[in-house]
């Protein structure tokens, strides 16, 4: 089959240009998403199908259809009177001359002239523009159609914060924990987990109930599993590190603002929060919450000017947070110095969640440890630059459910928006894992470096993802026709342009042997045993 | 190359677009949208039959009717063997192309073609070669005939495709070549098509 498609017709650098498809290629084989070269006169253009349209020659033809019954008539007329055109967004340029050959590929800044013959990308052309596998890319999927790999330069990934996106059930569980297997294996980085439901430590289910291995299972030496619920990890019988335990003294007012949403708290409440550390000091939770109702107290509020309703309201919501089993009075070990331990050893952290799938602890645990962790990095990393000190690992903070962290109202205030902003200065960002990317703050979503995207199909979601993006509007017909399984778009810092993936497989035997190849030989080994268990 | 039997007629009225010829036998004519060629040294040209007439040898005699006693129409030409002598076969002509020496041109020749040049139909290798381009459609398509466009173009295009080893093939070319230049007149080239 040759891989000709037809000539380019018109078009513009921002709309992308429209390919009038030869006769003997049928619309029908063409797809959105598909790779395509341009071979301009000098350049060669390197772009994607971003709409398929019909196109006649003569109006009157669309008015009288001519009798397509007739096979010589339709057989005439393909390609002449009535032909297929491909809208293409070109994305990158790849010279001719030597210089250009060692640049490599670059973005657009012109459109190929006229009538430029438009072939399909092969393998070759695809290979050099994402590159191969080596030791910093790592292997995410294929294109649509194609069984080159698309690799990404994790290194270069984890510079800066990073989103997966998409609705429930498109498959962001698999792609995150696939992500996480190469940034552990390829990026210098470390991960600290926050895994709301139990997924990427030790087992997690796929979609049709199959149990799949999850990080631990897969390396061993290399990931830590700590949880917030014993019982629940025994039962799964996942094999913890560390069993987590936070003191009422570990909670600071800062920690409550993002919980104000989700305890229902008043604002006066919030600050009454404020009012009582300073009052009570580092035990300010649980004397607040021991306060009994007495005259003391009312004379104690006035004082603070905390009003009486304001107060039962913080109370209530402070009760709430006493529920949760994992709080103490006094914690017996120190969470994030042990969170710290593990990640200076290069040792990643999953910390599960068991039961307490519950969002209130989730935001309280998750900003809560990762405020410390942050301050601690900041401190190091500071330090590092003032004297001769090595800088810490770079920390990569994977947190679902995002945008209750990052929504405009909180995002300005919690931790995880200033990680998103500040980007990489003190060697900590942001995987953020989420299904509705509207309630995420634009600014914080303006700053993500990458962005992979599984299905969306709500107009604002779509809109929020694809913001500030070149050539948008094409883009969303891609996104919002992506299958819902097992496909992503990807864009942004670490792939030279927009691609459509299906995403490699996970959850065979095989596929465990091809992640772990690149780990350490004891892994390996475990592979091995597994596929013969299996196999018998 | 050429040869006596596949002379046909002799020039009688030559203009640079056309040319009309008459038929040696009353007739024996080259059917419609066939490729006929006359010769001026050094220069062939090539034309295609778009339009026949049989009638009297005097403009101002019209034939009368002869038949009423006679059993067969045959017996009216063998009772009165004059008429093969008072009627006349003409055709016309679209000049659409030409050859000089192995080349072979399909636009105009520089010359309109002489009285009493030889008029030849041409052989299927001659046709097949000359219909390699469909160039010459145009020539077709842009002219003002007495006959209709759509007919003369589909006689052309049948009797060629005879000439091909693909005659589908070969007609589904010319059908690509003729929307194209017939892409704002669909009416016309549903005609021609619906004629193939």
């Amino acid at each position: 089959m040759t891989d000709r498609l037809g000539i380019v017709v018109s078009g513009s650098l921002e709309k992308g240009v429209e390919v009038k498809l030869d006769g003997s290629v049928s619309v029908e084989d063409m797809a959105v998403g598909r790779y395509v070269t341009i071979e301009g006169q000098r350049q060669r253009f390197f772009g994607m199908i971003t709409d398929i349209s019909l196109g006649v020659s003569d109006p009157r033809l669309t008015l009288a259809p001519p009798d397509v019954s007739d096979p010589f008539i339709s057989e005439v007329l393909a390609g002449t009177g009535t032909f297929g055109v491909l809208h293409v967004l070109p994305m990158l340029t790849i010279g001719g001359d030597v210089a250009s050959l060692i640049e490599g590929p670059q973005p657009v800044k012109t459109v190929p002239s006229h009538f430029s013959v438009v072939n399909l990308a092969s393998q070759r052309d695809v290979e050099l523009v994402f590159g191969g596998e080596d030791e910093r890319r790592f292997y995410i999927g294929t294109p649509l159609d194609m069984e080159t790999k698309i690799c990404l330069d994790l290194p270069e990934l984890v510079k800066r914060s990073n989103g997966i996106f998409g609705k429930s059930g498109t498959g962001k569980t698999f792609l995150t924990r696939m992500l996480l297997i190469g940034m552990l294996q390829k990026s210098a980085a470390v991960n600290l987990i926050f895994d709301m439901h139990n997924e990427y430590g030790w087992a997690g289910t796929s979609e049709e109930g199959r149990s799949v291995k999850a990080l631990k299972q897969l390396f061993p030496s290399k990931v830590a599993v700590f949880t917030l619920d014993e019982e629940s990890s025994r039962r799964r019988r996942v094999s913890t590190d560390f069993v987590v335990k936070i003191g009422y003294d570990e909670i600071e007012p800062e920690d409550m603002v993002l919980l104000r949403q989700t305890l229902n708290l008043t604002e006066p409440a919030v600050e009454a929060i404020y009012q009582l550390r300073r009052r009570f000091g580092r035990g300010w939770l649980e004397q607040a919450l021991e306060l009994p109702d007495s005259e003391e107290t009312g004379e104690l509020l006035k004082e603070l000017s905390i009003h009486e309703s304001t107060f039962q309201n913080l109370r209530r919501g402070l009760a709430t947070i006493r529920r949760l089993p994992f709080i103490e009075p006094r914690a017996p070990d120190n969470p994030v110095k042990r969170i710290l331990d593990y990640l200076d050893r290069g040792i990643n952290v999953v910390l599960e969640f068991g039961r307490y799938t519950d969002i209130t602890a989730y935001i309280l645990v998750a900003n809560l440890l990762t405020r410390r962790i942050h301050a601690q990095y900041r401190d190091r990393m500071e330090k590092a630059m003032g004297e001769d000190v090595a800088k810490p690992t770079p920390l990569v903070i994977t947190i679902e459910e995002a945008h209750r962290f990052l929504n405009p109202e909180v995002a300005s205030q919690t931790i995880f928006g200033t990680i998103a902003r500040e980007m990489r200065k003190y060697n900590v960002t942001l995987l953020v894992i989420d299904q509705r990317p509207s309630g995420i703050d634009a600014e914080v979503m303006s700053q993500l470096g990458t962005k992979i995207t599984c299905l969306l199909d709500n107009e604002r979601d779509i809109d929020s993802v694809l913001a500030g993006v070149s050539g948008k509007s094409a883009l969303k017909s891609v996104l919002s026709r992506l299958e819902s399984k097992q496909q992503a778009l990807i864009f942004g810092h670490a792939v030279p342009m927009p691609v459509v993936i299906r995403t490699r497989e996970y959850g065979s035997p095989e596929s465990y042997r091809s992640f772990v190849s690149g780990g350490s030989a004891e892994s390996r080994e475990q592979a091995d045993k597994d596929i013969e268990e299996l196999w018998g | 190359m050429t040869e006596l039997k596949d002379r046909v007629g002799e020039v009688i009225e030559a203009s640079t677009t056309d040319f009309v010829a008459q038929a040696y036998e009353l007739y024996q004519l080259p059917p419609l949208g066939s490729l006929v060629k006359t010769r001026d040294e050094p220069v062939e040209l090539y034309g295609i039959v778009y339009h026949a007439t049989t009638g009297s040898l005097e403009p101002g005699r019209r034939p009368i009717a002869r038949g009423r006693d006679e059993v067969a129409e045959e017996e009216i030409y063998r009772s009165s063997p004059q008429l093969l002598k008072l009627l006349k076969s003409e055709f016309s002509a679209l000049v659409v192309g030409h050859r000089e020496g192995d080349k072979l041109y399909h636009y105009l020749p520089p010359k309109p073609a002489r009285i009493h040049g030889f008029v030849y139909q041409c052989r299927p290798e001659e046709v097949r070669e000359f219909s390699q381009s469909f160039d010459f459609l145009n020539i077709l398509v842009n002219t003002r005939l007495p006959v209709s466009m759509e007919e003369v173009v589909a006689a052309v295009l049948r009797q060629m495709s005879q000439a091909h080893e693909d005659p589908h093939a070969f007609l589904v070319a010319a059908g690509k070549e003729l929307a194209i230049l017939l892409s704002g007149q669909f009416s016309q080239l549903k005609a021609i098509l619906g004629r193939l």
